[in-house]
């Protein structure tokens, strides 16, 4: 199960996640970041302090848009992320490849500092 | 002790699988991170398999058998689809993953790493993929 939340604050937009996001259910995280991207929307943060789990299908779509973020200088920062989410991301080396900060906190002062 | 539970070629049973497998886990007493890394390895097999090797029929389904040994845990998953052998299959680079804005390709990656040994074997079109964990090990 997995829910999704879009937030407007100033200056940037917060994805909220919560549940679990495996093959069943990734493409519905596709068609947000999407969205997001359509909507030329620059600064991004997701907040993952509900997320539970994490499959390569959702690593996969935070992957296929690293990229689009470079081209289209989007700053895109995942936050929050528990212990056991946080290792998953680490096993492939993928804390090294996005921006990912503790605290909501630090995701903002990592946007200014941008 | 053995566990088994049969799983239907469907991606919403995979919310099931993860539930089995952490109950079938409780005796191992893993810590928090170890043991959703091997929900997770088993994970990616058997979605792998459903995705790729049943194309998501929900009359198809998987055997997915756990061993929790003194020193190992082996899970073992059984089908009898086309035979998908992951030793053979060769995963792609994390960045050219990135590069290449595939959504695909990182789970078998994931299973490698999280794994100790991975065994395949196809017989009488019956195929059997084996994971097996060590204990206190990686």
């Amino acid at each position: 199960m997995l829910t999704i939340n879009k937030t407007g604050e100033e200056g940037y937009l917060i994805i909220s996640l919560e549940g679990e996001v495996d093959a069943s259910n990734s493409v519905e995280l596709d068609e947000v970041i999407q969205e997001v991207i359509n909507e030329d929307i620059k600064n991004i943060l997701v907040n993952a302090h509900e997320l539970q789990y994490i499959s390569s299908a959702g690593l996969g779509v935070f992957m296929s848009y690293l990229e689009d973020f470079k081209e289209k200088n989007i700053q895109f920062i995942i936050y929050g992320l528990n212990e056991k989410v946080m290792n998953v991301f680490h096993i492939l080396g993928l804390d090294q490849l996005m921006n990912i900060k503790d605290t909501r906190e630090a995701a903002e002062k990592s946007l200014h500092e941008a | 002790m053995k566990h088994e539970l049969k799983l239907y070629c469907e991606k919403s049973q995979l919310a099931e699988l993860r539930t089995f497998i952490s109950k079938t886990l409780i005796p191992a007493k893993l810590n928090d991170i170890s043991q959703n890394q091997l929900i997770l390895a088993v994970e990616e097999v058997c979605a792998n398999l459903i995705i790729h090797s049943h194309d998501c029929d929900p009359h198809s389904f998987l055997l997915l058998n756990v061993h929790l040994n003194a020193d190992t845990i082996i899970f073992e998953i059984t089908d009898s689809g086309k035979a998908f052998n992951l030793i053979e299959y060769k995963s792609p680079e994390v960045n050219s993953v990135m590069k290449e804005r595939r959504k695909g390709g990182l789970g078998l990656l994931l299973v490698r790493k999280i794994m100790d040994k991975i065994e395949f074997e196809t017989n009488h079109s019956i195929n059997t993929c084996r994971l097996i964990k060590k204990l206190n090990s990686k």
